[in-house]
């Protein structure tokens, strides 16, 4: 990773297309913490491990938008652990929300694969992965 | 809420986004036209806050969480500003893409309000 360094212009990810990516980001980064911050407050008792699932999904969504906005190597290393993390995340929430639907009575962003999002959480950490290495 | 309203104002943020999309992804920079649904999708947003403000003073009182609504209002009054002043910022193709695409997800969101305030499920 060390040619991302060795390109003059480009100081930022924050560029083209890659900025709708961006833009699409911090709209779920928001709607996650949104929703989480009210959970948190509102009925946290009621279902503990899904709201806990809405914190995590959250700062992760927070960390990836930051990631794919600053410049340089150590954060483009970083978007991708995020963005890794979020996929593996919606893979794994949205089969378990499938097969043990008592661990998600109260939904959370990741359930049923982000269908509560319109499968934005599910498309959105592929098209990441794919603009991270067209932006390498 | 009001319906009626509720109602124009997810239309307007639809079409209007639908619209900046189309545009953006056709190439064109952020004119005024695309500004300009941005601006009104803002201002709408803006007599919404009022109105759910002053609703409950005439009998008019959300079914739902408050709270809940108010987190949905909030984030959705603050996305047209953080997406006009990218388009502002970097005049490009993709800040067309980008204010359509804020536009659309402020429709969704105020639907979401619609739903909170109006129809309760549980």
């Amino acid at each position: 990773m060390a040619h991302d360094t060795l390109a003059p212009a480009p100081t930022t990810r924050a560029r083209g297309v890659g900025r709708v990516l961006i833009f699409v980001y911090v709209i779920l980064a928001l709607a996650a913490t949104g929703r989480s911050v009210y959970e948190f407050i509102a009925k946290f008792d009621e279902a503990p491990f899904a709201y806990s699932l809405s914190a995590v999904a959250a700062v992760v969504y927070i960390v990836a938008t930051i990631a794919l906005i600053a410049p340089g190597p150590v954060w483009y290393r970083v978007a991708w652990i995020a963005i890794t993390f979020e996929l593996v995340g919606v893979l794994t929430v949205g089969t378990l929300s499938l097969f043990l639907p008592e661990l998600f009575a109260e939904a959370s962003v990741w359930s049923w694969y982000g269908m509560g999002y319109l499968f934005v959480p599910l498309v959105l950490p592929v098209l990441g992965m794919l603009w991270l290495r067209r932006s390498r | 809420m009001i319906e009626w309203f509720t109602i124009v104002q997810v239309a307007i943020a639809s079409v209007g986004g639908l619209l900046a999309v189309i545009l953006g992804l056709a190439g064109k920079k952020p004119n005024d036209l695309v500004m300009g649904i941005a601006a009104l999708v803002e201002l709408l947003l803006i007599v919404q806050l009022v109105v759910a403000i002053a609703a409950p003073a005439f009998g008019n009182d959300a079914t739902g969480d408050v709270l809940e609504f108010y987190i949905y209002l909030v984030s959705a009054v603050l996305l047209p500003i953080a997406g006009g002043f990218w388009a502002l910022i970097e005049r490009s193709r993709w800040s067309t893409v980008i204010l359509g695409a804020l536009c659309l997800a402020v429709a969704v969101m105020v639907y979401r309000m619609n739903a909170i305030w109006f129809v309760q499920v549980a």
